[in-house]
């Protein structure tokens, strides 16, 4: 083999493991370097230039247009937000703080034979079928369970569905009206197997205001 | 049907795009770990660092170096951590409580990433890219770099215990392997909209009228080498379920295929390193197929949802988001849990009882299944060297693998590889149930909760890093005690493979003869996937059935 390193007798292996520690630290501090800073910044510039609507978070204005700047976004198109008012297609129930605060994304963490979370559940499909006029056994279980984000974006397609007649009494519109907007805003599964079918409530709800406006 | 059928197109698709890389990333892999030469870079870095790259360092210090790095890495990272308010991007958070900081860095620096916080709300972005993140980088490679050594014990004889250089390992597994492949990952992720800047958190009024911040931070960067490097701490708290960390269904085909990349490709380099292919093969087949049984399993049961609360929603969607459904959800939470990646799509603990069970028990094989970064094809040769044991005794010849003999020695530091992780794991259980500020910790009572507690001890003690995230463990009795529990589970480990090494490296070859038991054949990888099962089984039936099968069962 090649040239060995001076072989460190038990008597001094204090002092060899407090020179290895040295050295660590000095390794460390290059590869912060590296890893740390060059990394980061790089993947961030060549993002700005190349992605950069997805790098500043795929932010949406009013009007639905792609914007990068914050001043002129009513939201994410990743992220839900809360749409309580009957006029709005309403997104899954939330367990991030209030209800989709950003600032504290995270699941129930209710188990499978949780009482309290069968409460909920059974509270839930009444309010969804009282507020939709349907039946309790039609009510999807995206509708009954909170995502494990909070910010969960999207809802199934039957449950945009379901909520078509209400949204198209409440703003004056055609039930075809609103249904082509769920289907145009319906997104199938990737490649055909990855994930599942779904609709993007902030999408489906700015092409709604933007058609009433 | 068309449930099954996606789920298994799925699975089919991450299984194909791994079967493709798999040899090329292994052989690049097994050319960085034995090439004499430096790049032009890493001479600059090692003249820097002032360290020497080629000085062939015995076990015991090669050992050292790897303890004095980590050691070094704590301090650091302990030091960001209390100090994150006076750091640039510090976005106006608190530093962190003295046993918060050490949990973290003991859990970045083991390549647990257990995370006792929520990124959004205790983590500034200075913090979270040039300490955790270098972390992931560094701590996957030192998984590697003592798979490397243990593979140079097997491949040289008669040496006085020499097993590589340290350093050298750390840095080339850093600069050759994971920082291009990371760079790569990080922006087909941004592609997908995972999001990459350096601003704050600002406050927007949304559509119906209502306040929601929007997020910032290099998220992009990290996300990649969370997966690739088998790390799995999450930019935010709710980490891969977090649309800003995985926003579309490919994306999270994406990630999953990272988690699983290095490990799955890493026998090949070992087969290599050891000079026949055919045991690399033989380990890959046990690998998957352990992997594939718990991918199974866990789909099964989220698909079928089991239990009351699914059976009463219609479905297992609590804690699961509708981009990814349950299947996909599944995927993840199998391929997590098996390469103590330990990043969540869905939350644990809103699993069924039979998932949450399949979760829990694919960390307790002792992650080798396929394993962490390095780290899981070390054990899995822990548990060969087992298995090629008890052959041994059933035919009365004396035990070898690769040339060399499993003495009295070389069984004994196996031996004890084996109960560090279960000691940790039951200990560390006992003592939570058994006092106040332990059970304290429960969001739910009865089995449930056992089951969050065991889970807890099971992903720090293997490194994993996922948990059943109602337990609230921010508190100084959890911080301080996985601390230890994560250090425990890493290190000692770590220096009980070392020390195989070395005796592997000073052995002589043994000629293979007619009394050898072929490590490639089928045959094998049956013995092998036994003794992983009956291992783990005998030490961890009883505290199983207290928690997720009595749960399954009412």
């Amino acid at each position: 083999m090649t040239t060995a390193r001076p072989h460190y007798s038990s008597g001094s292996d204090t002092v060899a493991f407090v020179r290895q520690t040295w050295a660590g630290l000095r390794v460390l501090l290059v590869l912060t370097v590296l890893l740390g800073f060059a990394y980061p910044l790089a993947v961030t510039g060549v993002a700005k230039v190349v992605f950069p609507w997805q790098s500043n978070g795929s932010l949406v204005s009013s009007t639905g247009e792609r914007v990068t700047s914050r001043d002129d976004a009513v939201g994410s198109l990743l992220i839900g937000q809360a749409f309580d008012g009957p006029e709005w297609f309403h997104p899954r129930p939330s367990a991030a703080g209030d209800g989709y605060d950003t600032l504290a994304s995270a699941g129930s963490n209710l188990g499978p034979l949780n009482e309290d979370l069968l409460a909920a559940v059974e509270e839930r499909r009444t309010a969804v079928a009282d507020a939709e006029g349907i039946e309790r056994a039609d009510v999807p279980v995206d509708a009954l369970t909170a995502s494990g984000s909070g910010l969960d974006p999207d809802i199934s397609p039957a449950y945009a569905r379901l909520q078509v007649a209400r949204v198209a009494r409440e703003r004056g519109l055609s039930q075809d009206e609103v249904r082509a907007l769920v289907d145009d805003a319906t997104v199938g599964r990737d490649l055909g197997v990855l994930g599942e079918p779904r609709v993007n409530v902030l999408r489906l709800n700015l092409a709604l205001q933007t058609m009433g406006s | 049907m068309s449930a099954e059928w996606t789920a298994i197109g799925q699975i089919g698709i991450v299984v194909l795009v791994l079967a493709v890389a798999h040899r090329p990333l292994g052989d690049y892999m097994f050319r960085v770990l034995t090439s004499p030469k430096h790049l032009a870079v890493e001479r600059v870095g090692y003249r820097v660092m002032r360290v020497d790259p080629d000085a062939e360092q015995r076990w015991s210090t090669y050992l050292l170096s790897l303890l004095g790095f980590s050691l070094a890495s704590v301090l650091v990272l302990f030091g960001l951590g209390r100090l994150q308010d006076r750091l640039p991007l510090d976005l106006g958070m608190a530093p962190l409580d003295p046993a918060g900081a050490w949990n973290t860095a003991v859990s970045f620096v083991t390549n647990t990433n257990w995370q006792w916080y929520s990124g959004e709300a205790a983590a500034g972005h200075l913090f979270q890219m040039a300490g955790l993140a270098v972390q992931n980088f560094v701590s996957a490679a030192v998984g590697i770099s003592v798979l490397a050594a243990l593979a140079r014990g097997f491949a040289r004889h008669g040496t006085d215990s020499r097993v590589g250089n340290f350093w050298a390992d750390l840095v080339r597994v850093t600069v050759r392997v994971l920082l291009p492949l990371a760079f790569a990952a990080a922006l087909v992720l941004v592609a997908g909209g995972v999001i990459q800047n350096l601003s704050a958190h600002t406050e927007i009024t949304t559509l119906a009228g209502g306040t929601q911040s929007v997020l910032g931070g290099p998220v992009a960067s990290q996300e990649a080498i969370k997966e690739l490097g088998t790390n799995g701490g999450g930019f935010f708290n709710a980490n891969s379920a977090h649309p800003f960390e995985n926003p579309t269904p490919w994306t999270n085909a994406l990630e999953v295929v990272l988690l699983l990349l290095i490990p799955f490709s890493l026998p090949r380099t070992f087969g290599r390193m050891v000079g026949d292919r055919r045991q690399g093969w033989a380990i890959l087949a046990a690998m998957a197929t352990l992997w594939v049984a718990a991918v199974g399993l866990l789909t099964w049961a989220e698909l079928a949802g089991p239990g009351l609360v699914p059976a009463a929603a219609g479905g297992a969607m609590e804690g699961k988001e509708v981009r990814f459904g349950e299947a996909a959800s599944a995927l993840f939470a199998a391929s997590t849990t098996m390469t103590s990646t330990g990043a969540v799509n869905s939350m644990h603990d809103s699993l069924t009882a039979q998932g949450g069970g399949v979760a829990l028990v694919g960390m307790l094989l002792g992650e080798v299944s396929p394993g962490g970064v390095g780290s899981g094809l070390y054990g899995m040769v822990v548990l060969i060297v087992v298995a090629v044991f008890l052959a041994g005794l059933m035919v009365g010849r004396t035990p070898e693998y690769l040339g060399k003999k499993i003495g009295r020695q070389e069984i004994t530091l196996v031996a004890l590889y084996i109960l560090t992780m279960p000691a940790v794991v039951l200990i560390g259980a006992a003592i939570a149930v058994s006092v106040p500020a332990g059970l304290a910790g429960q969001l739910q009572g009865g089995p449930h909760g056992l089951s969050e507690i065991v889970y807890a001890f099971a992903s720090a003690g293997n490194n994993n890093g996922s948990a059943f995230a109602g337990l609230s463990v921010g508190t100084p009795f959890y911080n301080t005690l996985l601390g230890l529990a994560m250090l425990v589970g890493r290190f000692v480990p770590i220096a009980l493979v070392l020390a195989l090494a070395g005796r592997f490296a000073s052995q002589r070859k043994v000629p293979e003869g007619a009394g050898t038991l072929p490590t490639h054949t089928p045959l094998f990888v049956g013995l092998l996937v036994t003794v992983t099962l009956v291992v783990v089984g005998l030490t961890f039936v009883p505290v199983l059935s207290l928690g997720p099968v009595v749960e399954s069962l009412s």
